[in-house]
């Protein structure tokens, strides 16, 4: 893959790599194949890599992604998010202007795709968000082979090791059957987590109804619509103080510590969050159960998945640049930190949403 | 150690004490001996052994890892601890499959008593290599002895109490004569043992603690039942002295919860020569007279004690029981009995360094208030500024342990109150999550035309849930600025809420911008009628002020 093809016309030959993909204050733009990946502003022409809503925004002209992912879109902002869409499924490929496009499972939440783009002999690889461990919602992420391999960096420091989720299910179940007179609130972000901790609940043998704010439910609906499994699933809105003792209610992070959770009783506030391995991290947030459930590679998923790829040059964007950066120097890869602005991390982040809608969710 | 590591990182979140409590109980219940014993040693600070330093910590990692990532994440973590834990590589020497289990806390424990200098980094490093993530953090606050989890010793016996439904005091009571890792404690828990006798020649006794007293407590007491006391502003101590197995004086000074404290009080112990167990409050007293408890802090929670404190903070001991004298255990007896036997006692010691509480003559309650407010004119004399209000005990109680209904009062002197402006508020923990219940408040300072408002402290209680549901409220609505969890509330002189704050006294603070800092400040009442122009100004507070500036405050303790 590495092999560079001389010969042919000119252009193609000095085509480099950050001529195929540019960072521009837009998002990253391919100005061969016309197009932006994930742009934060609007544009003629966007690559969708996943239906987070700092990647997946509205108002572009045409966008491409997946079908989840457009369907999530659907459901954030309503039909008229784009002038038009086209869906494209994983393995897929498309001809845009003088390069090729290509999906693949990115592991990250439903319908989230890694973007290969491919001019002549060089493929560059845009993974968006990504993870290599198991997550029973969505299809698993698939290593591609690549020249230059675009990389997330939200946990890129050795400190964060994600470990089994389903320890951290235990966790919970533990905590609930030792404290069966109160109620375990369990923030995750609305997107992906929250269904996430739902499926490793049924794995982990929990069948009782599990409780949704509000703001959660389309999307859960939307997921048990795609077929995905997650049992019997209720509203947390208009159940009784009393009768929420022993139940486990998931709800958007900035809900957990708002006015809404004076519906429960002496409620456990839990989160899922990779961020929960730091303690500082945890307290910080007032929470009383940290579950370390990420849907973001870990130190040690992102420095596996850069050498499988193969590629020869990393460029690292959004989370800790500086730590992945030196590792690929270390390891006699060339690597820089892509400066891209706008993607923040879904978990991190302050859902202000979330706690105004949550009055009456 | 997992199953240790677990409950420790639990109860570093967990902020409510009966849930504290069930964790801790319910890991007795899970967790066998020996590895029980030893977590409850290690949380009650019985384990003693040779902790490793920081920089061995450093060493091992710096060897492991590369020394820019261990910076970056050093940097973004805070904690060393911490960072190793988490950043530790995974032994890539060692097979996947039969990998030796990870070591039990009894392994720890009993290996670290032992443990050379020099094994000390391999033996670290092999155990950091079986452990998880949570067990690795566990394992190093415990070899560099900085476990700290906000679990007192008296927490984790009352979690062990439960495991047999017994009462705290009676571990209390036994405590002295146990060592890690309690095998005879847990069987008799348990039900499979007989309970273990206190061989300790200077046991402690649980003590009798009294309520506050309230207005309408009044019509019901009859001042003839009762006797009446200053209320000292020391710590309460227990001074107790028997004879060991080879017939010499043991003396030991214990804390009201039972915690050996003799080490810091050498000063003391000659005094105490007599066989028996007095009850009585610590105070310094210079030349006579007895100092504030601000400069008895100077003498609170240190393990070494210099000559030149000893000189210059002279500990007292300020008698008002006697629960044993000689042999006889006295505390079925009346507390006016026990009080003659007291100043028998304390005649018969002879000794400058300890006396009797002097009892306040009343024969109404409008006396007796009289004498609160002015205990100078009441017999206190030039002692007044350390008494903190009056105690008063049923001439007819016995000595019962706990907080025994109706036996002891105690009546505390009318705090300082100042009117200040709410500044900023904090979200509170567990149940007050969701509710803005920590507040900063500050009062005036500078020119009238310019005044500026100076934070003066913090308080989280003294409100009532309806009140706390009004500030909520309010600080939402008038939020200027969020700082993660903290709101900047509005507190310009014609906007923001004032609060009626109550504090015991007053302090100077090298720590706090204002230069004092307030002892047990809390909210008494809201004064949605004042506009906060009309708050306190900063020399209201420094008139209260004598005295000379003082380090920061060990923590204290005071009734």
């Amino acid at each position: 893959m590495t092999a560079k093809n001389h010969g042919h016309t000119p252009y193609i030959n000095n085509m480099r790599p950050q001529d195929i993909l540019t960072p521009q204050p837009a998002g990253l733009c391919c100005k061969p194949g016309g197009f932006h990946i994930d742009p934060v502003r609007p544009v003629a022409r966007a690559v969708i890599t996943h239906g987070h809503s700092d990647h997946a925004r509205a108002g572009h002209g045409a966008v491409l992604a997946t079908q989840e992912t457009l369907d999530m879109m659907r459901l954030r902002y309503g039909d008229n998010f784009a002038r038009s869409t086209q869906a494209v499924a994983y393995g897929e490929e498309l001809r845009l202007g003088d390069v090729t496009v290509k999906f693949h499972p990115a592991g990250h939440v439903l319908g989230s795709a890694q973007i290969a783009v491919s001019c002549e002999n060089t493929r560059v690889v845009a993974s968006g968000d990504y993870k290599d461990a198991p997550d029973p919602t969505c299809t698993p992420f698939e290593v591609v082979p690549c020249d230059v391999f675009i990389t997330e960096a939200t946990f890129g420091l050795p400190i964060f090791r994600h470990g089994d989720a389903a320890d951290q299910v235990e966790k919970l179940l533990a905590s609930v059957a030792l404290f069966p007179e109160r109620a375990h609130l369990v923030g995750a972000y609305s997107l992906g987590k929250a269904q996430r901790v739902i499926a490793l609940l049924r794995a982990a043998g929990y069948d009782a109804p599990i409780y949704l704010h509000g703001v959660m439910e389309k999307i859960t609906h939307y997921y048990q619509s795609r077929g995905v499994e997650l049992g019997e699933i209720r509203p947390v809105k208009g159940m009784k103080k009393a009768d929420l003792a022993g139940t486990i209610t998931l709800a958007p992070p900035s809900a957990t510590s708002d006015v809404w959770t004076r519906r429960f009783p002496d409620p456990v506030t839990a989160f899922a969050s990779g961020w929960m391995r730091v303690r500082a991290r945890a307290r910080q947030g007032g929470i009383e159960l940290p579950l370390v459930i990420s849907d973001h590679a870990d130190w040690d998923g992102l420095t596996a998945t850069i050498q499988a790829t193969g590629a020869g040059e990393i460029w690292v964007t959004h989370g800790q640049e500086d730590a992945l950066v030196h590792w690929c120097k270390t390891q006699g890869l060339a690597a820089r930190p892509l400066d891209l602005v706008g993607y923040g991390d879904e978990d991190g982040g302050e859902d202000e949403t979330a706690s105004t809608e949550s009055g009456d969710a | 150690m997992n199953r240790f590591a677990e409950l420790l990182d639990r109860l570093a979140y967990e902020p409510g004490r009966n849930n504290k409590l069930r964790l801790i109980t319910n890991y007795f219940r899970i967790v066998e001996d020996p590895d029980r014993g030893y977590a409850l040693a290690a949380i009650t600070g019985a384990l003693s052994f040779k902790h490793a330093k920081p920089g061995l910590i450093r060493d091992l990692i710096a060897e492991r890892t590369d020394p820019t990532l261990f910076a970056l994440s050093y940097d973004y973590v805070g904690d060393l601890s911490e960072t190793v834990a988490l950043m530790w590589p995974k032994s890539s020497e060692r097979p996947l499959h039969n990998n030796p289990p990870p070591p039990t806390l009894t392994e720890v424990v009993t290996t670290l008593r032992t443990l050379g200098k020099t094994e000390m980094p391999r033996q670290l490093s092999r155990w950091l290599d079986d452990l998880d993530e949570t067990g690795r953090w566990a394992l190093l606050k415990l070899v560099t002895g900085a476990m700290r989890i906000g679990i007192s010793a008296r927490l984790a016996k009352t979690a062990a109490a439960a495991l047999g439904d017994k009462d705290a005091h009676e571990i209390e009571l036994i405590w002295p004569g146990l060592s890690p890792p309690y095998l005879d404690l847990f069987a008799w828990l348990e039900g499979r043992g007989e309970k273990p006798v206190n061989l300790d020649p200077a046991p402690f006794r649980p003590v009798m603690l009294a309520h506050a007293i309230e207005d309408a407590d009044f019509a019901n007491l009859n001042a003839a039942d009762y006797i009446a006391e200053w209320k000292w502003d020391g710590i309460r101590v227990q001074a107790v002295s028997g004879r060991d197995a080879q017939g010499q004086i043991t003396t030991r000074l214990y804390s009201r919860s039972g915690e050996d404290i003799t080490g810091s009080f050498p000063d003391l112990l000659p005094s105490l020569h007599l066989r028996g167990a007095i009850d009585g409050e610590l105070l310094v007293v210079r030349d006579g007279r007895v100092q504030s408890f601000n400069v008895l802090q100077q003498r609170l929670n240190r393990k070494a004690v210099s000559p030149k404190l000893l000189k210059e903070y002279p500990v007292h001991l300020r008698a008002y029981d006697l629960l044993a004298d000689d042999e006889t255990d006295l505390r079925d007896l009346t507390f006016a009995e026990r009080r003659e036997r007291l100043e028998a006692f304390v005649k018969k010691l002879g000794d400058p360094r300890i006396d009797l509480s002097p009892t306040i003559a009343f024969d109404s309650w409008e006396r007796l208030a009289a004498a609160r407010r002015d205990p100078s004119g009441a017999g206190a004399g030039e002692d007044s500024e350390a008494v903190e209000g009056v105690m008063l005990k049923r001439r007819d109680a016995l000595y019962l342990p706990g907080r025994p209904k109706g036996q002891w009062w105690k009546w505390k002197r009318d705090p300082h109150v100042i009117d200040a402006v709410l500044m900023y508020a904090q979200r509170g923990h567990g149940k007050r999550s969701s509710y803005y219940s920590d507040y900063t408040f500050g009062v005036w300072t500078g020119a009238q035309d310019d005044a500026q408002l100076v934070p003066v402290g913090k308080a989280y209680f003294g409100f009532t849930d309806e009140e706390l549901l009004q500030i909520d409220r309010f600080v939402r609505r008038n939020t200027t600025e969020k700082f993660g969890p903290v709101r900047e509330v509005v507190h310009e002189p014609d906007q923001g809420l004032v609060l009626e704050v109550a504090f015991e006294g007053l302090q100077r603070s090298t720590r706090h911008k204002s230069g004092v800092a307030m002892r047990f400040p809390r909210i008494n009442r809201l004064r949605w009628d004042k506009p906060p122009r009309e708050a306190d100004r900063l020399e209201t507070l420094e008139r209260l002020l004598k005295g000379p500036v003082l380090p920061e405050p060990a923590e204290s303790g005071s009734d």
